[in-house]
């Protein structure tokens, strides 16, 4: 027997737009539920023209295939009385209504919570901000890099003799996404439980401050000590040696939280057996990882290995994409599949990352042509609707 | 009503990945007791950054497990086990991070607790999944990284593969762990029945690469290329990326080169026709946009920048940020006391529920420090083995 998907049956009406919303409607299309992008004429969902490296996939961008399979599409001019009408209907019949507009655009469109909860009292309404809904950045805009760079995060990466160094890829995005996809999931629990609906907010700066929570809760901690990152071989601006990436002479490695003078042992390097004392281990940590960073230039990424996991210090090699997918390990995952467009387009892209009763998540629905479904939608609705009068 | 109350989660997992889902649960309105051995309890407690604890355990364990209660157990006593499996019959969720084969050995896999509690929600965290050539390597964050090729979207052309400065993999493997559990639980509701939900460390960092790694599949295997300076997205075309101005840092988000160059007075920026060419000649632009910006001060910058509504940010520190109207209005801190009075400032939860942000003031416990609670609110020592 098929599996169940744990979401089956689930109606989400996603005014969405770019990546932090559409990330939640992907991951809750993938664990099963229905999902309907309302998307305005003609452009659409703006991420649609978010070419990056100047890829263009059958009229759209790469990242929005990437970030709108598995879902459907239906086009509405929500400042027209039909469109809107239209809208209120799917709305209606929705389990779950998300979006990301700024603080105050929903209102105005008249489809925020109050005027939803009226049509569909048991609605789990998510909605997502960069900032929260009050204070001077309320009205600032919500894009990934403004973001990392306000909330401290840039000064975490890279090495100490660097200016700041964002993350490269939109991780306050991503983790905004998740983090709505969780409240919708837990008030439908509730739901499941109680029958009461619920509204859903998370903010960009909140989900990227609780991202940081580890490292905000130390400097709290500190009494607010400046974060500095090791000058050289910068991994965790608040880890000790060796914890970082070092040269080889034949490539890179990666070495996780280790005993100094175990390696000094293990590898043979003598400079290393004089620190013995835990606390030097970050004390004293650019010395550290200098003395460690010259003595591995003089080995390859194998011999360092070979001499260093069956030790079982946490180490590893430095994988490009390309040798990634051509390893075993990831091979085995079978994270890459196959999805078709409507008009038969195909492309290759990632799996869901959750398996749910030893089976993976798999969808072969590409992403959506710009309002491919709003015809099979309507009709769909209106017989729903005359069956329901 | 928070959204999970009345759910009781057990959690065996340690360190960080299955535990920061522990602290979303709980946060979320579940009751989560941690399941830790007598004594030293979960290895977690151990860890410790900038060497600071409080009484016996690091910071860090304390800011991950908030919010939970304890219960000390010998998984390889019988009398132990035999309570576990009595909390497991009343137990809504259950989640553990070994490796694979250590449950099957004490009898607490899915296979037995399904039969003890055909209900519950069985979650296991691994590093790399149960099989293959990587499943018996520690899944540590840092190698995830490594293994991954994040390491290469990171930092400037020239620099070395440069890793996320914060454990990426296990704060996003535990998001989708908590994703899978509510799953589960919604379904739950329908069909009564429980669910094994899995998932690792390596297929949450490569599903956070989806975007670019979907890119690098269609665009026939171009690796990544970062910028020559001020980096912020492999991908991305000029402006995106950080610059020094006279004083400090600024950020610039994507633009429209022929509106910045307008708006800045940089006219140089106009010379390149065509959003391919923002892409196609990106360190050139960002050289001469970089020059420009020393110019003058980045509060100068933002005064021309923000009011023409280009996608702009100072960038802050941590004292200047956790200082800031904008960061004081999103009330994001709580105060937990451990039992031995140690206050603790650390984050709340970042979501919010029916217009309310959820704050507990529970402290970390200490190990099995809920043992009587437990016993006497599940019924664990009267009679067990023969009772009802």
């Amino acid at each position: 027997m098929l599996m169940i998907k744990p979401l089956e049956d689930i109606l989400v009406v996603d005014f969405s737009q770019f990546l932090s919303g559409p990330s939640a409607s992907l991951r809750l299309a993938d664990l099963g539920a229905r999902v309907i992008k309302v998307e305005k004429p003609e452009t659409g969902d703006i991420c649609r023209q978010l070419y990056v490296s100047n890829l263009i996939m059958n009229g759209d961008s790469s990242v929005f295939h990437a970030i709108n399979r598995n879902k459907e599409s239906f086009v509405a001019d929500l400042k027209s009385e039909i469109g809107r009408n239209e809208v209120w209907e799917l709305v209606k019949q929705a389990d779950v209504v998300m979006h990301n507009f700024r603080p105050g655009v929903m209102e105005r469109l008249g489809f925020d919570y109050e005027a939803v909860k009226l049509v569909n009292p048991e609605v789990v309404y998510g909605e997502i901000s960069g900032y929260g809904d009050e204070g001077p950045w309320r009205d600032k805009p919500g894009q990934d890099l403004l973001v990392q760079s306000l909330s401290g995060l840039t000064g975490l990466s890279g090495n100490g003799d660097k200016g700041p160094v964002p993350m490269g890829i939109a991780i306050v995005d991503i983790l905004t996404g998740a983090h709505l996809a969780q409240g919708i999931m837990a008030c439908l629990v509730r739901k499941g439980i109680s029958n009461v609906g619920g509204l859903v907010q998370v903010s960009m700066m909140e989900s990227i401050v609780d991202f940081q929570f580890e490292v905000i809760t130390t400097y709290f901690r500190d009494g607010g000590e400046p974060t500095v990152r090791s000058l050289k071989n910068n991994a965790h601006a608040y880890l000790g040696a060796p914890y970082g990436i070092y040269r080889t002479s034949n490539g890179y490695m990666a070495i996780a939280m280790a005993s100094i003078p175990q390696l000094g042992e293990l590898l043979n390097c003598p400079a290393l057996l004089e620190y013995q004392e835990v606390a030097s281990w970050f004390n004293e940590r650019d010395q550290i990882k200098s003395i460690l960073a010259k003595h591995l230039l003089g080995g390859t990424t194998e011999q360092w290995l070979a001499i260093l996991e069956p030790a079982d210090v946490w180490c590893s090699d430095v994988l490009t994409w390309e040798k990634l997918m051509q390893h075993e390990g990831f091979k085995v995952l079978d994270m890459i599949h196959e999805v078709t467009m409507g008009d038969g387009y195909r492309y290759r892209t990632t799996r869901c990352p959750i398996k749910i009763d030893g089976e993976y998540l798999l969808s072969k629905k590409g992403a959506p042509k710009l309002g491919e479904h709003t015809a099979a939608i309507i009709e769909e609705m209106l017989v729903k609707h005359t069956l329901g009068k | 009503m928070k959204p999970l109350e009345n759910l009781v989660v057990l959690e065996f997992c340690q360190f960080m990945a299955g535990p920061s889902a522990g602290l979303r649960l709980a946060d979320l309105g579940a009751r989560v007791i941690k399941i830790e051995r007598p004594g030293k309890g979960e290895s977690g407690r151990q860890i410790s950054i900038k060497n600071l604890f409080s009484g016996d355990d690091g910071i860090v364990f304390h800011t991950i497990n908030r919010n939970k209660e304890s219960y000390a157990a010998d998984l390889k006593s019988p009398e132990d086990l035999k309570r576990i499996k009595k909390l497991i019959e009343q137990a809504d969720v259950m989640t553990h991070n070994f490796r694979p084969g250590v449950m099957e050995k004490i009898g607490l896999d899915y296979e037995t607790v399904k039969a003890i509690n055909p209900r519950i929600v069985y979650g296991v965290v691994t590093g790399y999944g149960n099989k293959g050539p990587w499943a018996s390597k520690p899944g540590q964050d840092l190698l995830l990284q490594s293994l991954s090729g994040l390491s290469y979207l990171s930092g400037d052309k020239n620099d070395a593969p440069t890793p996320f400065g914060l454990a990426v993999a296990d704060m996003l493997c535990g998001a989708h762990f908590v994703q899978g559990i509510l799953a589960a639980l919604i379904r739950r509701g329908k069909t009564k029945a429980g669910a094994l939900v899995e998932v690792s460390l390596l297929e949450s960092i490569i599903d956070f690469q989806f975007e670019v790694i979907t890119t690098y599949l269609n665009d026939g295997g171009k690796l990544p290329d970062r910028a020559m300076r001020g980096n912020g997205h492999a991908y991305l075309s000029a402006p995106y990326g950080v610059y020094k101005t006279k004083d400090r840092y600024l950020a610039l988000a994507m633009e429209d080169l022929d509106t910045l160059g307008e708006t800045l007075g940089c006219y140089e920026l106009l010379e390149y026709k065509g959003s391919d060419s923002w892409f196609v000649y990106r360190d050139d632009i960002m050289r001469k946009l970089g020059l420009f910006l020393k110019e003058r001060t980045t509060a100068e910058w933002l005064a021309i920048l923000e009011p023409a509504d280009i996608w702009c940010a100072d960038i802050l520190n941590y004292e200047e940020f956790l200082n800031h109207a904008g960061y004081k209005a999103l009330q994001m801190e709580q105060e937990t006391v451990t039992a031995t009075g140690d206050r603790i400032r650390t984050t709340r939860c970042p979501i919010r529920i029916d217009g309310e942000r959820l704050f507990s003031p529970k402290p970390a416990p200490m190990v099995g420090q809920h043992v009587k609670d437990i016993e006497r609110d599940f019924n664990l020592s009267a009679g067990y083995g023969n009772a009802s």
